[in-house]
């Protein structure tokens, strides 16, 4: 039974794909209610399958799992098939929630149910209708996107990617849905196709993401061509664990090793995380809610969830109390560097949406980092809470700008950026439901104590990273959890709190239920989930609930991690980082009217250190001048067109030797005209007797007849 | 007092070379015509006077002529009937202006 419904989880929205794509397109409402039902079946398939996964006594001993043959390979089979074990129950428990809260916001935010722009093109964000009231007065309103439909088709197609490769159980079909999804990301990113910066950002998100799965499509083929199958389940035997961490491969690595940092570059890819992390700020050029799917629910959240899943063949030969391997090392650094690079770039970020966007690469950087120094539960648990409340804060960004939006509609002053931070401020009273659930979805991701769900799985990871003696690890995350805090309340303050700074954002207004419905109930969540993973021995708390996410994730692996041993540093430097955060946060930012008074606003971390342009400079340029000297000017039109040239001079001569002194006067004088004129001439000289008499005919036939007669009768007869 | 078979097959050569003469030299279509029926004829001399010299048992002889009599009624239906269409058509029996078919 459930391996049936698991079977069937990603169906429905790869149905509702082609519905839409190929029949409903037409009909707004149509599409939009075939993707919500959609969405909504995956979701209840999920929520069953999650409940029975509470109900089975060591889930992780008892995972539900099915498998095809699929693929003959010589004497045995290539198999494919579905599981779910607690890490995949944990992980479609979030997916299922954020994917619906963002269907069902997608509605509002594309302004279903209002008119249509006059100006309004496809490929371009709608621009407002003018509509009349009863007394003749003329608003000026938001439109309906143009391309609502193909919208509801693209994120359909998206949900069934991250559902694919959630209920995978092997490396193949997760790497399907992994490439569908950067398919999806690339049309979403670009949807509004119309504004160049989105091509280009559709174009920069697509091929960032592609190194990345290059490297990770290198590692699955040599999983399989070590191991000889692709199953999770296969790969993490402890026999075949074994095997691959005693075989040396490159560089010094094992095979674990090096398989493990193949996949690790996939993630680095796909999770945005140092240094191929340029494309995710760009990627927030695509609608909000798709800045929420790529962010929260789907695609960054499947890189770190696939390298979760591969933690058993990463930290192969090593267990908790050893030094770290090389591979996890690695990625320990680069988690390590990510969570604190990004976060000193979001401080001085004045795009609400981008502000967020490098916090999203910050937080990744956390759960690599955990997952580097070997805390498996606690990567995992930051997964699940961060997606509730970045989810939250992306769909709430889009009711902010959604409500500035409005704003400026209603004043007529376009030259406001409805996205720029310092265009707002005061946008509490106006949006009160927007105001309330971005704060629980900020407060959640500074790690404010006790109550959010952001504190407790980051202070998991502070205490993991300290209990295990990783204080380099525990002291860079410290400082970016600090900025974190900080940022965050820079962000609520300059938004939300303080004077409207301009007259589009006094004339903000709360958005529809669709959208705000979808926020209350996120925000739920990014206070309630922290309340599953309270450690044990947490002064005050612990105990009220059982640990119930360590003991049921950490199930997941064959040995179930121990809880870290409580300690009072890790703690007070959370609350110190999240409470002093947050207040300096308020502290600075309550009195800045302007960027101008904005002390951090230094050149080298709005440009992001420079990381676009050095890009620019070391592979774009580079490329280009490869292109357009080596492949276009000396390669396409010196060498290939030169042999082509060749090959095109060498056949006319060929022919025309042909033609000259073969084709024409053999074939054509001699064969061809020489019969043609025999026959002419022929014909002319033997018209003459056609003399149209009979009386000539009968001389002629006398004569003949006379002439047979004599011929006879002296040749043969007279013999 | 029998006459010889020769004398009838003089005569028949004789009538022959006549409606010959008479194919060959008149212009009118229907003198042709004429000339033809004393070629068939002579032949049917011919044929009734081998039988009767020859084989006056069977009946071969005399059957053939009154086939070709048939015949000859028929040719002379058909023939007359072109040589009508073309006089009607074209106003003119002589076989030399009748020339359609020529180059």
């Amino acid at each position: 039974m459930e391996k049936f419904i698991i079977w069937l989880l990603p169906l429905p929205p790869l149905l509702s794909f082609f519905l839409i794509i190929l029949l409903t397109n037409k009909s707004n409402k149509l599409s939009h209610s075939i993707a919500i039902g959609a969405a909504f079946l995956s979701w209840l398939g999920s929520m069953v399958i999650f409940i029975r996964a509470l109900g089975v006594r060591e889930f992780g001993k008892n995972v539900f799992g099915s498998a095809i043959n699929w693929l003959p390979t010589g004497a045995t089979w290539l198999k494919v098939g579905v599981l779910i074990d607690p890490l995949s129950a944990a992980v479609i428990f979030f997916v299922a929630w954020t994917v619906l809260a963002i269907f069902i916001y997608s509605v509002g935010y594309h302004n279903f149910g209002q008119l249509k722009g006059e100006h309004d093109i496809p490929g371009l964000p709608p621009h407002g209708a003018v509509s009349k009231d009863e007394n003749g007065h003329q608003h000026n309103v938001p439109s309906i996107e143009p391309m609502y439909a193909r919208f509801f088709a693209f994120i359909s197609l998206f949900a069934f990617g991250m559902y694919t490769l959630v209920v995978s159980d092997n490396l193949l079909t997760l790497f399907v849905g992994w490439e569908i999804m950067g398919l999806c990301s690339y049309l979403l990113i670009g949807f509004w196709f119309g504004k160049p910066s989105a091509r280009n950002a559709a174009v920069k998100a697509f091929m960032t993401t592609r190194i990345g799965d290059v490297f990770m499509l290198l590692g699955i083929a040599f999983v399989y061509s070590f191991t000889g199958s692709l199953s999770f389940q296969e790969i993490f035997k402890p026999a075949m664990l074994q095997a691959l961490a005693s075989t040396p491969a490159f560089f010094g690595l094992t095979t674990a090793g090096f398989i493990g940092l193949l996949l690790f570059i996939g993630t680095v890819g796909k999770s945005a995380q140092w240094p191929l992390h340029v494309w995710l700020p760009d990627a927030m050029e695509g609608p909000t809610p798709v800045s929420a799917m790529i962010h929260a629910a789907t695609m960054v959240s499947a890189g770190v969830y696939m390298v979760i899943r591969m933690f058993p063949l990463i930290s192969a030969g090593w267990s908790e109390g050893l030094p770290l391997n090389t591979t996890m090392s690695i990625i320990a650094f680069i988690g390590a560097f990510t969570a604190l690079f990004a976060a000193t770039i979001a401080v001085a970020q004045n795009d609400i949406k981008r502000v967020l966007a490098y916090s999203t690469i910050s937080q990744l950087g956390f759960m690599i980092a955990a997952l580097g120094i070997g805390a498996y539960v606690a990567a995992a648990f930051h997964l699940v809470t961060h997606a509730f409340f970045k989810a939250l804060l992306f769909l709430g960004s889009g009711s902010v700008i959604h409500g500035m939006e409005h704003g400026v509609l209603h004043t007529g002053d376009h030259t406001i950026d409805p996205q720029n931070m310092f265009n707002m401020g005061g946008l509490r009273k106006k949006m009160p439901i927007t105001f309330w659930t971005f704060l629980i979805g900020g407060f959640a991701l500074s790690g404010f104590p006790i109550l959010t769900a952001g504190f407790w799985s980051k202070d998991e990871i502070f205490a993991e990273a300290f209990g295990n003696g990783h204080l380099t690890v525990f002291i860079v995350l410290a400082i970016a959890a600090f900025l974190t805090a900080f940022y965050t309340m820079r962000q609520i303050t300059l938004t939300f709190f303080g004077k409207s700074r301009t007259k589009a954002a006094e004339h903000a207004s709360e958005t529809t239920w669709s959208m705000t419905v979808p926020l209350i109930i996120l925000s739920l969540f990014a206070i309630g989930y922290g309340w599953v993973g309270i450690p044990e021995k947490f002064p005050g708390f612990g105990g009220i609930f059982p640990n119930w996410f360590h003991n049921f994730v950490g199930g997941t692996l064959t040995e179930t991690p121990k809880e870290v041993v409580f300690s009072w540093i890790p703690l007070f430097t959370s609350l110190g980082v999240a409470l002093g955060g947050l207040f300096f946060g308020w502290l600075a930012y309550r009195r800045v009217e302007s960027p101008a008074e904005d002390k951090l606003q230094i050149p080298i971390l709005i440009n992001k250190y420079y990381f676009d342009e050095l890009y620019n400079f070391v592979f774009v340029k580079p490329a280009e001048w490869v292109a357009e000297k080596f492949s276009y000017l000396f390669m396409d039109r010196i060498v290939i067109d030169g042999f082509l040239h060749g090959v095109a001079r060498s056949s006319l001569f060929l022919g025309s030797l042909f033609r000259n002194k073969i084709d024409k006067p053999i074939i054509n004088e001699l064969i061809g005209d020489g019969t043609g004129n025999i026959v002419k001439n022929s014909g002319s000289g033997l018209r003459k007797i056609q003399a149209g008499r009979i009386q000539y005919y009968m001389i002629a036939s006398l004569t003949v007849l006379v002439i047979f007669a004599l011929v006879y009768y002296f040749l043969i007869g007279g013999m | 007092m029998n006459i010889p078979l020769s004398w009838y097959l003089i005569l028949a050569a004789s009538l022959f070379c006549v409606g010959l003469f008479g194919v060959l030299s008149r212009k009118n279509a229907i003198a042709i015509l004429l000339g033809i029926e004393l070629m068939l004829n002579a032949v049917n001399i011919n044929l009734v006077a081998f039988w009767r010299y020859l084989d006056p048992i069977q009946m071969a002889g005399q059957v053939f002529a009154v086939i070709v009599f048939a015949v000859a009624a028929a040719e002379v239906a058909v023939g007359l009937a072109l040589i009508i269409s073309v006089y009607r058509r074209r106003n003119t029996v002589v076989a030399d202006d009748i020339d359609l078919m020529k180059w």
